[in-house]
């Protein structure tokens, strides 16, 4: 029998909405309040969604602490009280919306996951990034027929703040 | 069409495969195994699949399923240790994920058709809930 675990992670950090390719007044149109020049911050909550076997002796889809450890390094330590836009090269070239910050965990998460928990073990199947109570972003790990093996979609009301 | 329904029950569990070693146990399940348990206030979504009827406008009778949960679930399970008081417990550990089986095992058989449970979602906390769905159980 198998089950899908979810777990929920919390960080807080800043960013800016920019495009440097388009100009001050488009961008203040586009982002708003966001691509106010200093930045802001969120009290962001990261769920990770694993899917795999329940272990018959253990009872258990995955080493929940070795799932916190491999987060915390991979994720946490790196965005925790940063600046997205200035402390993480993902970002440098790429703007620090919920959807893109969804994608970069994703990917990261992905790129070690076998590595750590092997080919057998619990697979990474979702992502949901929620930067406010009102704006969260899922992000399917694994899609079928996709080009970036991921889709995005939103939910509850999206806003740009 | 889906339709959920919540409800909730306290109790304690301690998380342990008692063939094995203390240290064993800790490595695997952290303060979770500590020997005399703790506790949780459990939510459980119960997710029911169907059309409504063209009569009663309804997937399922919602006082129905609350009926039905409070007598399967709530009532054997709220306020109770459930390694020692609620079976399988007493021969497998009470992870959030076997809670959430033993869930769907108690409720599968329960609803009339054409509604049919569709999934199982079980809160420990805020931040560690499972799903079950019957796709869980497709060899």
């Amino acid at each position: 029998m198998r089950a899908a675990l979810t777990r929920r992670y919390h960080f807080s950090a800043s960013h800016r909405l920019h495009a440097p390719a388009l100009g001050k007044a488009e961008n203040a149109r586009i982002f708003g309040k966001c691509n106010n020049p200093y930045g802001h911050g969120h009290n962001y909550q990261l769920e990770v969604t694993v899917h795999g076997t329940v272990d018959l002796e253990t009872g258990l889809v995955l080493d929940v602490r070795q799932l916190d450890r491999f987060v915390f390094d991979k994720i946490l330590n790196r965005f925790a009280n940063r600046n997205i836009n200035m402390d993480l090269p993902e970002f440098r070239q790429l703007i620090p919306t919920t959807e893109n910050i969804a994608i970069v965990i994703g990917k990261t998460l992905e790129e070690s996951w076998t590595a750590e928990f092997g080919a057998a073990g619990a697979r990474l199947i979702g992502i949901h990034v929620q930067e406010t109570d009102r704006n969260g972003f899922d992000l399917v790990i694994g899609a079928a027929n996709s080009e970036r093996d991921a889709t995005v979609s939103a939910s509850f009301a999206s806003v740009t703040d | 069409m889906f339709i959920t329904r919540k409800a909730e029950f306290s109790a304690s569990h301690v998380c342990r495969v008692p063939s094995w070693s203390d240290e064993a146990n800790r490595e695997v399940y952290g303060d979770a195994a500590n020997e005399y348990g703790h506790g949780h206030n459990y939510i459980i979504e119960v997710t029911v699949a169907g059309d409504p009827d063209p009569v009663t406008g309804m997937v399922v009778d919602l006082k129905h399923l609350k009926d039905i949960l409070e007598r399967e679930i709530v009532q054997p399970m709220d306020h109770r240790f459930l390694n020692y008081e609620v079976k399988p417990f007493d021969r497998v550990p009470p992870t959030a994920e076997n809670i959430a089986l033993e869930i769907w095992a108690r409720l599968q058989n329960q609803l009339a058709l054409p509604a049919r449970l569709h999934r199982v979602r079980l809160y420990e906390t805020a931040d560690h809930f499972v799903d079950v769905t019957s796709e869980d159980f497709d060899t």
